[in-house]
């Protein structure tokens, strides 16, 4: 009879490994393109329209009060009602992106407010196009007082990419419980997979940090 | 499109799952309440001169921020288990919660306390009281003022982080959820009813607080 159980092998560390290139893979996608989505939600909003606002904030408002994990169940289940089911990687893609566009879009137009009115006008004035006042005036300015924020944002999304394993992802925290179920020796699985999330996360926050600092020094020298 | 919503067996189950949310309720109220407490603790002993304190507080700080709260809740659910500590569902949610949010409690605390100037607790050491009245009658109450804007937003997050006791059987409103839909497989319907409950609470919780800072800021707004 084989055991039910059977003992840690080297080959598992590949397995943990294989989900956190997962995790990798899921979050960067995430990240990119909701960064893009949030940036330009971030922009409209920046234009100060009150109708297009209040349609934007209530939207943002509702994925930002819903928890991911309801998110991401409903989103799986309706395109599987609505007969297109997705594979869970596509799935928790676009319910990660958009979850990270609603949270980019807030620290956007914070960066685009910070630009002040009259350094745009002048730009203007200069001749600049509207679209090349926002490429090489508005953007790099504005990403100035953005970084940190979006920096927290990218690494809340490395984190909340783990949701995604409640709908069938395999990426690290959900390789770790298939490894615990077969192996029972959860102890030493659950640190390493808390050690390989910190090894994601950390430098992120390390550099937000940096930044912050180093953003603070230039200002009161 | 050829599926039929039914939405009978979510209005059958609605007292259920509103009772459920006062689990979540009850869960996020205790999680913040340690968190608040365990964070004002962890940024005194961040700051102590003694290095293995530092180091336990700083090592607290960093694995809280820095790994998922779902991986958290795990390690108190199962990994635990190991060392032969069995907690139930709600214990292992509420440690994991408060684990986690007096980590980031700590780092709101640093900012709140950077914001009271030092000559704060200079002033009132000068005049008489100990360091621990400068602390609860001078300090603190400015730190409260500091910090609770951002308090407010880390509970909403706790709110919605306590929907991951589903998944290490806590029977709240997600898990009760989880608990209708295995029994029906209403998933949609049932997933949609969490979703307006829980957009619902947030709301209500993030009046509640604002009510409540009113009240507690009202000297401040008097003094502008």
């Amino acid at each position: 009879m084989t055991p039910v159980f059977t003992s840690l092998q080297w080959s598992d560390l590949l397995f943990l490994l294989e989900g956190a290139w997962n995790t990798i893979l899921i979050s960067v996608v995430a990240i990119i393109l909701g960064s893009v989505l949030g940036a330009i939600i971030g922009w409209l909003m920046s234009l100060k329209n009150t109708a297009l606002n209040l349609t934007m904030m209530s939207i943002i408002d509702v994925f930002r009060s819903v928890p991911l994990l309801i998110q991401l169940i409903l989103f799986d289940s309706f395109v599987a009602i609505a007969g297109f089911p997705l594979p869970p990687f596509f799935s928790g893609t676009i319910v990660l992106t958009v979850y990270t566009a609603a949270l980019v879009a807030g620290v956007a137009r914070a960066g685009i407010e910070a630009v002040p009115p009259t350094l745009r006008a002048a730009a203007r004035c200069l001749g600049l196009s509207y679209f090349q006042e926002l490429r090489y005036v508005t953007f790099p300015v504005g990403l100035r007082t953005a970084f940190p924020s979006w920096l927290g944002v990218a690494l809340a999304t490395v984190k909340d990419s783990a949701l995604v394993s409640a709908i069938g992802y395999v990426e690290l925290l959900r390789a770790s419980q298939i490894l615990n179920t077969r192996t029972q020796e959860s102890v030493k699985i659950m640190l390493l997979v808390g050690v390989l999330y910190f090894a994601l996360s950390y430098p992120l926050s390390l550099l937000g940090s940096r930044y912050e600092k180093k953003m603070a020094s230039n200002d009161h020298p | 499109m050829d599926y039929q919503f039914q939405w009978r067996p979510v209005i059958q189950a609605l007292p259920q799952l509103l009772e459920a949310s006062l689990v979540t309720l009850q869960v996020s109220v205790l999680s913040m309440g340690l968190g608040l407490l365990m964070g004002l603790v962890l940024y005194f002993i961040r700051k102590s001169p003694i290095l293995p304190l530092r180091a336990f507080a700083t090592t607290w700080i960093e694995v809280a921020r820095n790994t998922p709260s779902l991986f958290q809740i795990f390690i108190f659910y199962w990994g635990l288990g190991e060392f032969g500590i069995f907690l139930s569902p709600y214990v292992s949610v509420v440690a994991a919660l408060s684990f986690n949010c007096a980590g980031y409690m700590a780092e709101t605390y640093r900012g709140g306390f950077a914001a009271v100037p030092k000559g704060q607790n200079m002033a009132a050491r000068t005049l008489g009281m100990t360091a621990w009245q400068s602390l609860r009658y001078v300090e603190l109450p400015q730190v409260l003022r500091a910090i609770y804007h951002p308090m407010t937003n880390q509970f909403t997050w706790i709110i919605l982080a306590s929907s991951l006791g589903m998944l290490a059987g806590l029977r709240e409103l997600s898990g009760e959820t989880q608990y209708f839909n295995s029994r029906t497989f209403r998933t949609f319907e049932f997933f949609m009813a969490a979703a307006v409950i829980y957009y619902v609470i947030t709301k209500i919780a993030l009046l509640v607080l604002k009510a409540i800072g009113w009240n507690l800021f009202k000297a401040e707004r008097a003094a502008k």
